[in-house]
């Protein structure tokens, strides 16, 4: 059982990883837009 | 468009809770691996996923290389992006599996090894797209995917050409499976399906919007020393 759930975990560590690298994209981008329309 | 996207979130976090649940609770233990058997509900959906997404990635590149699209440039990096994304799940699920089953967290099989060659060429493309500043880049990009999508078939029918530990396929393998795992097995590939779609599309939008701010900010680099004049 400790693999099997190991196993899910690891999977939506990655995807939450991958989500959050996003975000962080986004809101950069968005602090880059507002410095454009200063 | 606006209010799909929430539905859309919505409705995927309830069908990969419901997928979870069916794979966790619902379904069989299977006789000789038992418990761990259950892996194969998010390790083999998330390696169907990737294969798609490495085939749009595939047919953007194409469409790129003849059109000079840049809707298909986009959409190639972000299916690249999330292709290696859900290839880092199977690379990771993979052992997990094996260790138990097999005694090995690794061997290097002719399934394990393309797999891991197919995940350093998409890695490889990635950088190439984050590193390069030449103008080029988007053409030498579609040209290494063209070149790496030749992995793509290679790592499925391995397992047909050459003789290998790896399980053989659950779906035209000439195995037979419980209908029901079969049925989950498909349920958690529609739950990752709808995952891949809804974070392609905030990815799209995402790259779409990069490259606007970066035109804009050319632009304005441009026009600067004209002001100061």
């Amino acid at each position: 059982m400790t693999f099997l759930y190991a196993a899910y975990a690891a999977t939506w560590i990655i995807h939450i990883t991958y989500l959050s690298t996003l975000v962080r994209r986004y809101k950069r981008l968005q602090r880059e837009i507002e410095e454009l329309q200063k | 468009m606006k209010r799909a996207f929430p539905i859309f979130a919505v409705l995927t976090a309830l069908l990969l809770s419901y997928a979870l649940y069916e794979a966790l609770v619902a379904a069989p233990t299977e006789k000789t691996m038992g418990d761990v058997q259950r892996i194969f509900y998010y390790h083999v959906p998330s390696a169907w996923t990737a294969f798609l997404l490495f085939l749009i990635n595939f047919v953007a590149s194409v469409v790129y290389l003849i059109r000079r699209s840049h809707t298909a440039d986009i959409v190639a990096v972000v299916t690249a992006e999330v292709g290696v994304v859900f290839c880092t799940v199977v690379l990771v699920t993979g052992p997990l599996w094996a260790r138990p089953v097999w005694g090995i967290w690794w061997t290097w099989d002719v399934r394990l090894t393309s797999t891991l060659v197919l995940w350093l060429i998409y890695v490889s493309y990635l950088m190439l797209r984050r590193f390069s500043t030449s103008s080029q880049t988007p053409l030498l990009a579609a040209a290494l995917a063209v070149f790496g999508a030749l992995d793509v078939p290679l790592v499925y029918f391995s397992i047909w050409i050459f003789r290998s530990q790896h399980p053989q396929p659950v779906i035209g393998g000439g195995g037979s499976i419980d209908p029901r795992m079969l049925h989950i097995l498909l349920l958690n590939w529609v739950a990752f399906l709808c995952f891949a779609a809804l974070i392609c599309w905030s990815r799209y939008r995402l790259e779409r919007l990069r490259r606007e701010v970066e035109e804009t900010q050319a632009l304005e680099s441009l026009l600067e020393p004209r002001s100061l004049r």
